[in-house]
């Protein structure tokens, strides 16, 4: 799997080909972790309670501490990989990852791009999220990769308070007033497609697995549901089908239409003032 | 200074002599350095003013979070983003802490935010300008925090006890934010390009002032300081704390390598203070009054954050109310 389009040839000739996908694997927490913090900076003075400002910054800060932790692991394995075929070559670090990458380079999850419309809409996003993460990272806490094992640890104890936040917030919307009820089923319905994607593995989930670097993604789904279930029961809120259609392309690169100007905003500056190299 | 002109409702001090035992009692033990606590007897103009300037204090920290959540999406590198997000994080706590002091006088929150949003109650006029730039997030760190903490240190010691305990735990955290958007500019200055250091001259220029005009009104037109000193809320002049912050801040300008925009800045050997020029306070009391830059944005956004939550809020509330009857 190629990470960026102008790596190819380096990664072509790189005598350590194995890292490719670990690196992707590596990308593909750090962005899911990165886009969702974006959307959590864009929430900043619009929350419905003053601790619920709190509560959203406190989340989008674990996000982005896990993204620059997942980021930066996969920028040293890159530039070793570089450094082994053209020791000149560009440096990677989690930054340029960050800021410099375009939509099409970016392996984060659907789910974590979609707008953050109501209040609902963004509990219901983070909640699906956060079921999905812990059992990841519940998983990932036993990798064979030390370094992963190690993040993994630590971001499980911020995803475990931010599903229990958003798991109860789903309860309080579902089982609230009739509009809340309204509004919280209609944006489980609406985020439900993105699902598919969390709980289906690809190649690169495969290799992880095979070497013990990732969990089964098919026993993080069986907890997955029973997550979901057990919230979405108690919120008194109607679950959409397992076999609904499900929209995926994030993990490979295809966005939603929404990603694209999520990243014109957050990589504005440093595109700005390319030769800017410290801020 | 996050509360600027606060009413008192008093322009003439009362002698221990005119005031009744109670009230003379009171002020002794404030002459004394002694706290008042929130069961403790109080004159009602006393707790007022309380209220009215703790709450202004509080909405500064609210609306405050707006300039620079302007920026936060924008932040150019993990780490800046970081840091911004924990410091509004830090912003919310301190609205938090500061509305908890004020309802221990009786003042309810929800009350005070309603007054906030129909323009009955006021917040710092230096969030009523606009960030422009990313060196704007480094300013407002260094001088408006800093501006602040000039104001709070002293706050530390006044008179109403939960107020100053409160200044104790934000002065610490403000410190911090203080020296890291300092250390945004240095960064900037040191290690930039060309356009990163004209980020932070155009910056500074555009926050000079405003940041000098927050510690409030010249002496000679605050009437209600007096009695602000005489019941130890306020412990300094806003011209004493005004001079102190100049003073303190003129050397890391110079170290920076920036300018001030004001042609009469120059160190007094004789007085060892900086002398300035005048402040526009004409464009001060603007602001004030609801007529700066930012004024209806600031509080639009307020307001709509509220009034779009409305519908959580009552779910929330519904939803504790079914679950204690199904417990009862």
């Amino acid at each position: 799997m190629q990470n960026m389009a102008h790596r190819n040839s380096v990664q072509k000739n790189s005598a350590q080909k194995t890292q490719a996908p670990l690196t992707d694997y590596l990308l593909r927490l750090g962005d899911s972790a990165l886009v969702l913090g974006q959307r959590h900076a864009q929430l900043c003075g619009k929350a419905p309670a003053l601790e619920e400002e709190l509560a959203l910054m406190n989340v989008g800060l674990d996000l982005f501490g896990q993204a620059r932790n997942w980021l930066g692991y996969a920028a040293e394995l890159m530039a070793a990989d570089l450094m082994a075929a053209e020791p000149e070559g560009q440096v990677y670090d989690a930054d340029s990852l960050a800021f410099r990458r375009d939509a099409q380079d970016f392996r984060n999850l659907l789910l974590v791009e979609q707008p953050n419309g109501d209040f609902a809409d963004i509990m219901g996003r983070q909640f699906l999220f956060d079921a999905w993460h812990v059992h990841l990272l519940d998983g990932l806490s036993h990798s064979s990769d030390p370094r992963i094992a190690e993040v993994a640890a630590k971001s499980l104890k911020e995803a475990t308070y931010h599903l229990r936040r958003s798991s109860e917030w789903v309860i309080r919307l579902g089982d609230g007033t009739e509009e809340s009820h309204t509004r919280m089923q209609r944006a489980l319905d609406n985020l439900w497609q993105f699902t598919g994607e969390l709980l289906q593995g690809d190649e690169i989930d495969q290799a992880m697995l095979a070497a013990g670097i990732a969990p089964d993604l098919e026993t993080v789904a069986t907890r997955w549901k029973a997550t979901v279930e057990e919230v979405l029961e108690e919120a008194t809120l109607v679950r959409p089908s397992y076999d609904a259609w499900m929209y995926t392309g994030g993990k490979v690169g295809h966005h939603t239409e929404h990603l694209g100007f999520l990243l014109a905003e957050m990589q504005y500056l440093p595109r700005a003032y390319p030769d800017a190299t410290v801020w | 200074m996050y509360a600027q002109l606060v009413e008192t409702g008093s322009s003439q001090l009362k002698t221990l002599d005119e005031m009744g035992p109670e009230e003379r009692q009171f002020q002794e033990r404030i002459n004394d350095e002694i706290k008042i606590e929130p069961k403790n007897w109080m004159p009602d103009a006393y707790r007022k003013t309380l209220i009215r300037q703790i709450s202004q204090h509080a909405h500064s920290e609210i609306v405050g979070m707006l300039p620079e959540g302007n920026w936060l999406t924008r932040a150019p590198t993990l780490k800046r983003k970081l840091q911004l997000m924990a410091k509004i994080q830090d912003e919310a706590g301190h609205g938090l802490y500061l509305y908890s002091a004020m309802e221990t006088l009786g003042a309810d929150r929800d009350e005070e935010i309603d007054k906030l949003h129909d323009g009955r109650a006021k917040y710092s006029s230096i969030f009523n300008y606009p960030t422009l730039n990313w060196a704007d997030m480094g300013t407002i760190g260094w001088l408006v925090d800093g501006a602040a903490i000039v104001n709070q240190v002293p706050l530390q010691r006044t008179s109403y006890g939960p107020y100053a305990r409160a200044m104790i735990r934000v002065c610490k955290e403000e410190s911090f934010h203080q020296r890291q958007g300092y250390q945004i500019l240095l960064t900037m200055m040191q290690e930039g390009t060309d356009e990163q250091k004209a980020m932070v001259q155009d910056s500074i220029n555009r926050f000079w002032w405003p940041s000098l005009m927050m510690f409030g009104p010249s002496d000679e037109n605050s009437p209600n300081s007096a009695q602000s000193m005489a019941w130890k809320i306020k412990r300094h002049s806003n011209d004493e704390l005004r001079q102190r912050f100049l003073d303190q801040t003129v050397p890391q300008l110079e170290l920076l390598g920036c300018t001030a925009p004001d042609p009469d800045l120059k160190y007094n050997q004789e007085t060892g203070h900086y002398e300035f020029g005048e402040i526009d306070w004409q464009e001060f009391f603007d602001v004030v009054k609801g007529n700066g830059p930012c004024n209806r944005e600031r509080v639009e956004a307020r307001r709509n954050a509220i009034d779009n939550g409305a519908w959580v809020r009552e779910a929330a509330v519904a939803y504790a109310a079914k679950r204690q009857r199904r417990a009862a």
